[in-house]
């Protein structure tokens, strides 16, 4: 998996997905727009399986789950940050989407490197710089619900 | 060991007898807010995962505000979609076209807000009715799928950061540059995960609308919610909005346990713009030397469109007119604002200076309509965020301010102080 790297903080969620495509709600409309106002080629460079690397308070402001659906939709399959705001980080739990915060991750790993995620171990290995970062294990209940693949599944079972 | 507020209303809707932060609850929801752009997504899941029923129809509001009224076919549809919903699943408080409004400002104008509750939106800004003494925090459309089926929500109790404000507000200094001064010192993610409770001499003074323009902004912060105790200007409100009887007037205890504590004296406080494109960019209108020319004046939203706001920036614009290169567009939350407005002639005020005045609608607080901005444009506006696109080009800049800053900079065509205008 490749790493995008924005070495910002606060990205929120009007830049993941601006509120002009609000008037969508299906996960593959809105990932043609996936981190439109902070990197308008990031829908060309994404591949399937690929994570976005950042700062603090990643997914700041307003609530739509959109932001988690167009990054999903476009082929991310985790965000590691120094922290997440918090109604973006509910939205990614109750999504089944992973989102790693990661201490010291911002600033030290380049873009386009390859990584590998270990969540039992709780490290994520730079293979491209033979670096490797821990991160504190999922808390236990967000460990179940990406398992379960979600909230819905886990209250509709 | 004493208890938050926070931690009391959550208890006591976790079935316990007490929480302590950190520990993740079950808690049942008092009301349950929806708008037109997260509510078909939580629609759709409920189907996708067969179910059929909402947990009690009677305790789910629904309030389309974003695109109304619709801005093109697909807010349209969305609309639709939500109506026939609601039709099906017997929730009748629907606010159509005509009762319409902001969602934050509707819901405790529309007496469905009381001290105690716990209450959940699909928007982030749903922090707003703590400044009733309710807990009340936005949540996603996956969350809303689940409240909405089941009447609960997990959630982990949050620390509480109490603000003690004291001192005494100069006149020209409002709740918003109070609440702007607050983010500024502690910054966008000051309050991350975190209960935010204010309380304290300047907070008793203001008024329930004034309260409610301090909770608003909460989120920008990073805050879980903000809440303030019910008090006796708490129980006139809610009577003049048809709540009377028992009210459930809990507050924090005098040995809880706070994070953190920290004084806001105000009595030097003055006008703060918040500069793009963060809400904690705040400068003190006094140290701004440059001289910033606005294109648009936006007075209106969840944080500032309500009567009190109005009044103030009618006050500062009558008789003056918008200068030729500046637009000015004021949104009244409401409709029951707009006509007590009209009734004021507040409106005929804005109309004579040069404003334009719409039917209430988010509109262009979050780039969606009425008022978007051009690439190079600068926008001063009453509301709560200005991030980078937030009303338009990610070109444009948005400058957060009172709406007395925002009427003073209306009528001069460029940021200045409104207690000199
Ligand atoms: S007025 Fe603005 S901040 Fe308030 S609910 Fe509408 S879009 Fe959100």
């Amino acid at each position: 998996m490749k790493a995008h790297v924005y070495n910002r903080d606060h990205i929120n969620t009007d830049e993941i997905i601006p509120a002009r495509y609000l008037n969508m709600d299906k996960e593959a409309d809105l990932a043609k727009h996936a981190m439109e106002d902070i990197d308008t080629e990031f829908v060309e460079k994404v591949e399937a399986g690929d994570v976005i690397v950042a700062g603090e308070n990643f997914g700041c402001g307003s609530s739509r789950e959109h932001a988690v659906w167009a990054l999903r939709g476009a082929g991310v399959k985790a965000v590691i940050a120094e922290s997440f705001a918090r109604i973006f980080y509910r939205n990614c739990i109750n999504n089944g989407f992973l989102a790693i915060e990661c201490q010291g991750i911002s600033g030290s790993i380049s873009n386009g490197a390859k990584l590998e995620i270990d969540l039992i171990s709780g490290e994520i290995k730079d293979l491209d710089a033979d670096k490797s970062y821990k991160f504190p294990p999922l808390p236990e209940f967000a460990q179940e619900m990406l398992e379960a693949g979600g909230l819905m599944k886990m209250i509709s079972k | 060991m004493g208890q938050t507020i926070t931690e009391k209303i959550l208890a006591k809707h976790a079935g316990r007898k007490s929480v302590k932060p950190g520990e993740l609850v079950n808690a049942t929801l008092d009301l349950v807010m929806c708008h037109d752009v997260t509510t078909t997504p939580a629609i759709d899941m409920m189907k996708e995962h067969g179910i059929t029923k909402v947990f009690d129809p009677e305790k789910i509001v629904i309030m389309p505000d974003h695109f109304v009224p619709n801005k093109d076919i697909k807010s349209a549809e969305m609309v639709r979609k939500i109506r026939l919903w609601a039709d099906e699943m017997g929730i009748e408080t629907f606010y159509e076209l005509g009762n319409h409004g902001v969602c934050h400002a509707l819901l405790p104008e529309q007496g469905h807000v009381k001290p105690g509750m716990t209450i959940v939106g699909a928007d982030s800004h749903t922090c707003t009715h703590g400044a009733l003494g309710a807990f009340s925090t936005g949540i996603g459309s996956t969350d809303l799928a689940a409240s909405l089926s089941t009447g609960e929500l997990w959630f982990k109790v949050p620390p509480t950061i109490l603000f003690n404000v004291f001192g005494s507000l100069q006149e020209g200094v409002y709740a918003k540059d109070i609440i702007l001064e607050i983010i500024r010192r502690i910054g966008v993610d000051g309050a991350r995960y975190k209960a935010m409770e204010f309380r304290g001499p300047v907070i008793d003074e203001l008024s329930i609308e004034a309260r409610m323009t301090i909770t608003n902004m909460a989120i920008e912060a990073g805050g879980k919610s903000g809440i303030i105790a019910a008090d006796d200007k708490t129980i006139e409100y809610l009577k003049t909005r048809g709540i009377e009887g028992e009210i459930d007037l809990v507050k924090s205890d005098e040995d809880a346990v706070y994070e953190q504590v920290i004084d806001i004296d105000v009595s030097d406080l003055e006008p703060i713009i918040a500069f793009p494109h963060l809400p904690d960019n705040g400068k003190k209108i006094s140290e701004i030397t440059e001289k910033i020319k606005i294109d648009q004046a936006y007075i209106g939203s969840c944080t500032n469109g309500r009567i009190e706001d109005l009044r103030v920036a009618a006050e500062i614009m009558k008789g003056k007119t918008v200068p030729k290169g500046t637009r000015c567009i004021v949104i009244p939350a409401t409709t029951e604002i707009w006509k007590q407005a009209n009734k004021e002639g507040l409106l005929d005020i804005f109309m004579e200076a040069g404003a334009t005045v719409s039917s209430p609608t988010c509109g262009a607080c979050l780039g969606g309509h009425m008022g978007i901005i051009a690439a190079g444009e600068k926008c001063i506006s009453t509301t709560n965020r200005n991030f980078v696109g937030r009303m338009g080009s990610p070109e444009s800049e948005v400058y957060l301010a009172s709406p007395a800053s925002v009427a003073a900079a209306a009528v001069s065509g460029y940021i200045c102080d409104p207690r000199k205008s």
